[in-house]
């Protein structure tokens, strides 16, 4: 059998993710669960942004949904976040479809879409921000009970790097399998041309809405893992722009609709963001913010198909066919 | 096979479609000719479901298609080639095709489909592994057909399928068409390009301000006077 670069690249980059803990230090590992879970949230905005064609600018939405379910569930009855994941995951799939539900079917589209969801997702920082019961403005702490994997807490940081190394891995590979079958076919589809593929007979108001159900999932669920690798969440650091915008960010930089681009781009981008925050943080706070507007701002006027993008470009020129 | 009853249109208070009727017989190619803006475009709409008539109905097979939204009437066997060739341009050639046999049906005979398309296209074979925004004008058409071709339609509706095209390229679709006629295939053909497509027709109606204005066989509307002096410039 010939060996496919495409699923030895990954399967290497696997293994070497996975062997990282062995030699790397505390702070290393900060960077590399920041990496995936970066990488993790691009992905789950790709399918909806990326696949679908419909950009949510109010993503974070879906993801203070799934941080503040589990934390709020875990601090009143005290059941386990690795259950209430799953209901933070439903709640996001019954608001997803409800957004999905409303705005594609009255053909909100494209800026009218994105509009939607950050107004959607700003009233949900004021909601929460007013809701005592959600602990207000101060937030929700993830009270700390010691080392206890049944409660999805550890001690150290190599759990949580495998935790959130496995959901990255899962998730990619269910993209790469599902984006070359029907239902990805079915969102590129909808994306490029609607009207042609409501006349092949393509469902276009369901697929939107089920893509956007399956990215709110998938973006609840890392919003569970950040509240208990944080162990604090609040209104603006869920709910807020901040998360909405890297999401689409390393996605954009890393090529739209393409399987691994979002995690490209947040492996390029979230290390070099860390430095300057690190480093300039006490003389020039925000640089990390600036840095990402000026590659932004560069990627959408040079390549705005992305890294990947740029790469398939030049392959199929290398190959002779016309690009 | 296709039963179009007094269909009215409306774009808000205008009225684009007056009680239009117009039957297209299994197996015959109809073609519906008329100047821009007199409602082609609005009829082809309405039928396939993206336009909801105001009044009158459409029947395919026997079946109401008044309420159905525009994959259903697809997936009912009614296939609209649209104006303007909307291909899907960051997908390959192949997985254009592909989109087309989706369908419960298509998929069972995809391969053996896939097959004839390339047949009929043989330079869509050539390219199937190309994005298609790359192909041409005329092969972006062709491969529209063939998707369309995927899906196992029982009848086509071509939207304008020359316009924009080199007089070549013009000539090609009316063969094909020509081709799948003598196929069996049930054709509703669109065209600002009267001379032609009232060749390859069997019967026709002329539309003019929403309205059929004259119908008959093809050689009879092509010899009509009031064809000759609208659209023919005799």
């Amino acid at each position: 059998m010939k060996l496919r670069w495409n699923v030895v690249a990954p399967l290497a980059l696997l293994v070497v993710l996975a062997g990282l803990p062995l030699f790397a230090t505390e702070y290393m590992l900060h960077i590399g669960v920041l990496v995936l879970l970066a990488a993790y949230l691009a992905t789950g905005w790709n399918i909806l942004g990326g696949y679908a064609g419909q950009h949510s600018l109010g993503h974070s939405l879906f993801l203070g949904i799934g941080a503040y379910t589990s934390t709020y569930l875990f601090a009143q009855i005290g059941l386990t976040p690795w259950i209430g994941m799953w209901v933070g995951a439903l709640f996001a799939a019954i608001v997803g479809w409800f957004v999905g539900y409303l705005c594609f079917r009255y053909g909100l589209r494209g800026p009218y879409f994105a509009l939607v969801t950050i107004a959607l997702a700003e009233a949900m920082v004021y909601l929460v921000t007013n809701l005592n019961a959600l602990g207000g403005a101060e937030g929700l702490d993830v009270r700390w009970v010691g080392h206890n994997p049944a409660l999805m807490q550890f001690e150290g940081k190599t759990a949580y790097y495998y935790i959130i190394l496995i959901m990255t891995a899962l998730l990619l590979f269910g993209v790469q399998r599902y984006s070359r079958r029907r239902f990805g076919y079915q969102m590129i589809a909808v994306r490029e041309n609607e009207d042609a593929a409501e006349a092949l007979g393509v469902d276009t108001l369901a697929v939107r809405i089920r893509a956007l159900v399956i990215s709110a999932v998938v973006t609840a669920l890392g919003g569970v893992f950040f509240a208990q690798y944080y162990t604090y969440i609040n209104p603006r650091n869920v709910f807020g722009e901040g998360p909405s915008v890297q999401m689409l960010l390393f996605a954009i930089v890393g090529g739209l609709g393409t399987v691994w681009g979002p995690a490209i781009g947040a492996i390029l981008l979230v290390p070099i963001a860390e430095f300057a925050r690190s480093s300039l943080g006490n003389t020039f706070s925000g640089a990390h913010l600036l840095l990402y507007g000026v590659v932004l701002v560069l990627v959408m006027l040079f390549m705005p198909n992305g890294i990947v993008g740029l790469v398939q470009t030049l392959e199929r020129r290398r190959r002779g066919g016309r690009a | 096979m296709l039963d179009v009853q007094q269909v009215s249109v409306h774009y808000g208070a205008f009225q684009a479609l007056h009680e239009v009727s117009l039957q297209v017989p299994a197996g015959k190619v109809v073609s519906l000719v008329g100047a821009n803006g007199a409602g082609k475009t609005t009829l082809i709409n309405t039928i396939s479901g993206l336009l909801k008539p105001s009044g009158g109905a459409i029947f395919f097979e026997g079946q109401d298609l008044t309420r159905l939204s525009g994959h259903q009437v697809a997936g009912l066997g009614l296939a609209q080639i649209p104006e303007g060739r909307k291909i899907f341009p960051e997908m390959t050639v192949y997985e254009n095709l592909l989109m087309g046999g989706y369908s419960a049906q298509a998929r069972k005979l995809r391969s053996q489909t896939l097959e004839e398309v390339y047949t009929l296209f043989p330079r869509l074979r050539d390219r199937h592994k190309q994005l298609a925004r790359t192909l041409s004008g005329g092969e972006q058409q062709m491969l529209v057909i063939g998707r369309a071709l995927m899906m196992r339609p029982k009848l086509m509706m071509f939207d304008e399928p020359s316009l924009g095209l080199a007089p070549l390229m013009v000539k090609a679709v009316f063969e094909v068409v020509v081709q799948l006629k003598a196929r069996g295939m049930t054709i509703l053909l669109v065209e600002q390009n009267v001379r032609q497509s009232l060749r390859v027709a069997d019967y026709a109606y002329v539309l003019e301000s929403g309205q059929i204005v004259l119908e008959g066989e093809s050689r009879a509307v092509l010899e009509n006077e009031h064809t000759r002096r609208a659209f023919l410039g005799l």
